[in-house]
């Protein structure tokens, strides 16, 4: 459960004290083949995919590059995840904190339950996340028929596309704020309200500046998550090209269609929003290792 | 002495009722619409629908892929944890902010860009077909894509349980003359083995839903290398919606299960760490 509160804790980063120390120091040889073997497994399933990513799609030169990133098609797919993305982040930022405040600030029974429904996105998959949403809103679905007879269109349409990100991206925030405010407790807050101040100003000054690191933490990975969702989007997209195309779906049609430096030409700009999600996180660790040393890890 | 505290803080009942609300509406209505579909069917219907072959072969396949992949990276993965925590190497930061990447990258970037290593004409494929190995479009594929998907769960698990344990323990160990090997099996194994069974389980779970990064290079051909998840898609696509309901509800419950378990194991690695820290 404390699995954030654990990344966001101190990393130590001092591997020298192990090597120091004799009684957990391992022989050269030992450090060398476990180096080996790891960085081997790295480099094959993790660095491999990652460069082959950019290399296919420079393969045929930079004005190939930069036709399949200006064509409408990949414009308009770019356009849409952009808007899910917009929409899903700041919706489950919005129950990430009213669900962390509920949580860590109040007792009441059924709170681990509460927890637990709060990661079920994360247990299922997308496909059926996406279908979910076709058994609601499709023309066979629960309310499919009101929504036809008054032309709303949900599924195979935008709102379909928001509401299955919405669906995956859903315990993100949440999930890195509730350990950590659990962890920091209500006295401060409690203070401040003794003290004369309002539940606004409690949240604003003393909530907030908090959690920033960590809020920051969950918008990151929400929306890299948001802006890169597969198989959910893709049940209830329905590929209209130019209309109902995130990138990641405009990536498929472009593969399947042997577009292959198109394909990885769209695909690198999502690799691209990898690297610089990771680049973000790994500042927001070392800047939350900074900032409090001792407390969160406790 | 049981008497409640009263709460000093304001908004209790409009963030639990926000929060409950929203809940509601973006997952629990929804997945019960699963349940509810699938109880309109009859047991015949039901049964045709996930006990048909081609369904079966796709949840051997699946579970068992999954079971594999999470094999493999939880050795390689503790292998690769315990170089990051106990040694120095150039390039340390930059390997340890990348094992992250599976989580960054979208899974159908993943896909096409592993399909492209092993296919035929690719990189590593070139290499392993003249040898009689091959990878991309059957089996070996998905179970590359779900070993890619599944390496961060079991690092991010495990890092921080080695980076907290106090060395103390294998100074013991040491003292009383075991050496490395013994001290790692007896000592180090057992208090990590908690945070490994989740990051397991939690890889596990990813890997029987994943869809993005298995079907570019699955191959996809019916009874050999179709996953569970494309069956539901391939059921929507000839809408048989009722079918694909029936085998949503079998993997909804499968994820129900796996939940409960990592919840169980999460409670035993806290559980773990707090007796010995």
């Amino acid at each position: 459960m404390n699995a954030t509160a654990a990344r966001l804790a101190p990393h130590s980063g001092s591997a020298s004290r192990f090597e120091a120390n004799i009684a957990t120091r391992d022989a050269p040889i030992v450090k060398y083949l476990v180096l080996g073997i790891g960085l081997s497994f790295f480099v094959l399933f993790l660095l491999m995919p990652l460069i082959a990513v950019f290399l296919e799609a420079f393969r045929k030169g930079w004005a190939t590059y930069f036709a399949a990133l200006v064509e409408p098609d990949a414009v308009s797919a770019i356009q849409l995840t952009l808007l899910a993305a917009a929409i899903a982040v700041p919706l489950n930022l919005v129950f990430g904190i009213a669900a962390a405040w509920s949580i860590a600030k109040f007792d009441f029974p059924g709170k681990q339950f509460l927890i637990t429904l709060i990661d079920l996105p994360f247990s299922v998959s997308p496909v059926v996340a996406g279908l979910v949403y076709v058994l609601i809103f499709g023309t066979q679905g629960w309310i499919g028929p009101w929504l036809s007879e008054n032309d709303i269109k949900v599924i195979f349409a935008v709102p379909g596309i928001v509401l299955a990100t919405v669906f995956v991206t859903f315990p993100f925030i949440a999930r890195e704020l509730i350990p950590l405010m659990q962890a920091q407790g209500r006295d401060e807050e409690e203070a401040a309200i003794t003290l004369g101040a309002s539940g606004r100003q409690a949240f604003w000054r003393v909530t907030l500046p908090n959690i920033k690191w960590a809020l920051l933490y969950g918008v990151i990975l929400c929306n890299a998550r948001a802006m890169g969702e597969f198989g959910a989007v893709s049940v209830v997209s329905g590929h209209i090209r130019g209309e109902t195309n995130t990138m990641p779906l405009h990536v498929e049609i472009l593969y399947n269609e042997y577009q292959f430096a198109a394909a990885f030409a769209v695909a690198s700009l999502l690799a691209m929003l990898a690297l610089v999600t990771l680049a973000i996180k790994t500042y927001i660790e070392w800047r939350a290792d900074r900032d409090v040393p001792e407390e969160i890890g406790a | 002495m049981l008497a409640r505290r009263t709460r000093v803080l304001p908004g209790f009942g409009l963030s639990l009722g926000f929060t409950l609300a929203y809940l509601s509406l973006i997952v629990l209505i929804p997945l019960s619409a699963v349940f509810i579909k699938t109880a309109g069917m009859t047991f015949d219907e039901f049964w045709t629908a996930v006990a048909s072959p081609r369904v079966v072969a796709s949840y051997k396949l699946s579970f068992g892929t999954s079971l594999l992949a999470a094999a493999i990276n939880a050795v390689f993965g503790l292998i690769l944890a315990w170089g990051l925590v106990r040694y120095t190497f150039p390039g340390k930061k930059l390997v340890d902010a990348l094992i992250d990447l599976p989580f960054a990258l979208p899974t159908a970037v993943a896909g096409i860009s592993l399909t492209a290593l092993y296919a035929k004409n690719g990189w590593l494929g070139q290499f392993l077909e003249p040898l009689g190995i091959k990878i991309a479009f059957g089996p070996p594929g998905i179970l590359v894509a779900l070993i890619f998907i599944g390496l961060p769960f079991i690092v991010r698990t495990v890092q921080p349980i080695l980076e907290d344990l106090d060395a103390e323990f294998e100074e013991a160990a040491a003292s009383l003359g075991a050496n490395r090997w013994q001290t790692f099996r007896r000592v180090v194994f057992p208090t990590l083995l908690p945070a490994l069974m989740t990051g397991f389980a939690l890889a596990f779970a990813r890997a029987v839903g994943e869809y993005g990064s298995v079907i570019f290079i699955a191959g996809n051909i019916p009874m050999v290398s179709e996953i569970t998840p494309l069956m539901i898609i391939t059921k929507l696509e000839q809408y048989d919606y009722a079918g694909a309901t029936a085998i949503a509800s079998v993997m909804l419950i499968a994820s129900f299960v796996l939940l409960l378990a990592i919840n169980g194991l999460q409670a035993w690695t806290s559980k773990r760490q707090g007796r010995t820290s």
